[in-house]
């Protein structure tokens, strides 16, 4: 698959902006005022950063809000939703938090539970599609979920289950890269199922149907930069998970190199997700490369 | 709604013989004329006549090569264009309901003016049936010539999609395939038609027909035949000392 920077920077960011809102929805940290401001600024920055890049990528994005309307069926609209809802509903509750030192305790669980919901359905649209088996895997949401969790965990400072949760989202970076290199050859779709003539002998993509390129080819068949797919997965595992693992679990004194250390630790997780997420793209193989004898 | 239909009254699609299709691409061709004039958006073209020229096609024509575990390889030409499929996944996954299917005939077709071109839709096809038009900004496929079959405008031999009428082959067939008395559902069970990755549980209508088994060369063309044969399978004569004298000069023999 094509790795669009405006689909990498969406699902990053906002990945942990709900998350962080997941959080602060909880009531962790349970801060109000002008600090509490600065916290959902975050959150909201980077939860509607994060919707915003999503929408460059749109061939109409002026007539984006009609993606809010089929949620019966389209996990996409489900997405849009949930994240309407999840900004709504946290937005009142930071509202409470930030002007009237107060914590509406049930509509922050609401909040809480559309935050972690957004990204479940974010996580969902790239899960139901059969035709990219890497993505088509029950660890793509627990993917998600987990790497949303680790890094909200890390914004709201919560330091008795970030180190752990850091350490599940690692665990299920390492089972889904394994899982999802044998998931094509696991799919039994081949060049012979696509034409239908593989019982008949082995099949072979002889001529292509032009000698240029087309839309299927630049957004399905994205070969560059697999080569360097094992050292980039080093790259976003150190980052992503064993560098901020380090950086939190070090002993500091000072109130200012503990936040100094805290800032790094989030922007190294980061730098590690965003890594991954390009991997999540550029490493998934759509079936319809098999019609060309790529993948 | 994006919901698919429970069962369409008929089931409207294509049967592509794969033993006569000679891969001329005049179907691609027509294809293109006909839907960058008439129905909704015209199939743009990127950089024409640039080096690296691109465009929105509907139809496109792969050819395969078949190697059998004895005998010759053989070259089949591919037509690929949307199977219309039953449950297409292509509509349930639409996040704003451009995307559907008729409950009147089971033709997939895209609501131009809702479309936001998120392109989900061609990322949940198997088949690349979909392709987002890039001047256009909105998702394009085969719509079966919806504006040509029922068009009372165009005489009655028209009235089949642009790439049935153009094959000059015959190797394209448009006809119900929900009726088993329709010609093209006789058609296919008789050759045997087949669906493409059956697997990915789309349930397609159109249908392929398989290529017919080739004639066998036989051993023995022509009783005259082992007349002909070499006499001498070792070189003699002048031949055989030419092959003795060149294999006794350094350099050695291959």
């Amino acid at each position: 698959m094509h790795p669009a920077p405006s689909v990498i920077i969406f699902t990053t960011l906002s990945g942990l902006g709900f998350g962080l809102l997941f959080f602060l929805g909880l009531g962790q940290p349970a801060v109000t005022g002008k600090v509490a401001f600065v916290f959902y600024a975050i959150a909201f920055g980077l939860a509607c950063g994060g919707l915003l890049a999503s929408t460059f990528h749109l061939g109409r994005p002026e007539r984006a809000w009609r993606a809010l309307t089929q949620w019966k069926t389209s996990w996409l609209s489900r997405e849009g939703v949930c994240a309407v809802g999840a900004l709504i509903v946290m937005g009142l509750y930071a509202l409470g938090a930030v002007f009237m030192d107060s914590h509406w305790t049930l509509l922050g669980w609401i909040g809480a539970a559309l935050s972690l919901a957004t990204v479940f359905t974010t996580s969902m649209i790239y899960t139901q599609l059969k035709t990219i088996p890497r993505w088509n895997m029950e660890l793509t949401p627990a993917m998600f979920l987990s790497f949303s969790l680790a890094g909200g965990a890390l914004l709201a400072g919560a330091e008795s289950v970030a180190p752990w949760l850091l350490a599940i989202a690692g665990a299920v970076q390492l089972a889904y890269w394994a899982k999802g290199d044998k998931a094509l050859e696991n799919s039994g779709t081949n060049l012979g199922t696509a034409t239908g003539l593989g019982d008949r002998g082995a099949v072979r993509a002889f001529e292509p149907p032009h000698t240029g390129s087309n839309y299927l080819l630049r957004e399905f068949v994205h070969v560059v930069g697999r080569k360097h797919a094992q050292k980039l997965r080093m790259i976003a595992f150190i980052l992503g998970f064993a560098l901020p693992l380090l950086l939190i679990l070090t002993p500091v004194q000072g109130i200012v190199i503990k936040h100094v250390f805290a800032a790094l630790a989030v922007l190294s997780h980061l730098a590690g997700i965003a890594t991954s997420r390009w991997l999540f793209f550029a490493q998934a193989e759509h079936v319809v490369g098999l019609y060309y004898g790529k993948r | 709604m994006t919901e698919l239909p429970n069962s369409t009254d008929r089931k409207m699609g294509l049967v592509i013989d794969l033993d006569t299709c000679v891969g001329c691409h005049a179907c691609v061709i027509s294809c293109k004329g006909w839907n960058t004039e008439n129905y909704g958006a015209p199939l743009s073209d990127q950089n024409p006549y640039g080096g690296d020229p691109s465009g929105t096609f509907l139809n496109r024509v792969h050819s395969y090569e078949v190697q059998p575990a004895e005998g010759h390889a053989q070259l089949i030409h591919f037509p690929k264009s949307c199977l219309h499929c039953e449950d297409a996944p292509c509509v349930t996954v639409c996040p704003t309901g451009a995307s559907y299917k008729r409950a009147e005939d089971g033709i997939v077709l895209v609501n131009e003016d809702h479309c936001i071109g998120c392109g989900l839709c061609a990322w949940s096809c198997p088949y690349g049936a979909r392709e987002l038009d890039l001047a256009e900004g909105v998702m394009k496929k085969c719509t079966l010539c919806v504006d040509r079959i029922y068009n009372e405008n165009l005489p009655e031999v028209d009235r089949i999609p642009s790439c049935v009428r153009t094959c000059p082959a015959g190797a394209r067939h448009f006809g119900d395939l929900g009726d088993p008395d329709s010609d093209v559902s006789k058609l296919v069970a008789e050759r045997g038609g087949m669906d493409l990755m059956p697997e990915m549980g789309t349930k397609p209508v159109n249908k392929y027909l398989p290529p017919r088994p080739k004639d066998q060369i036989e051993e023995q063309i022509d009783i005259l035949a082992p007349l002909l044969a070499p006499v001498a399978d070792e070189p003699q004569g002048f031949m055989g000392w030419l092959d003795k004298a060149l294999d006794k000069l350094p350099g050695g023999a291959n």
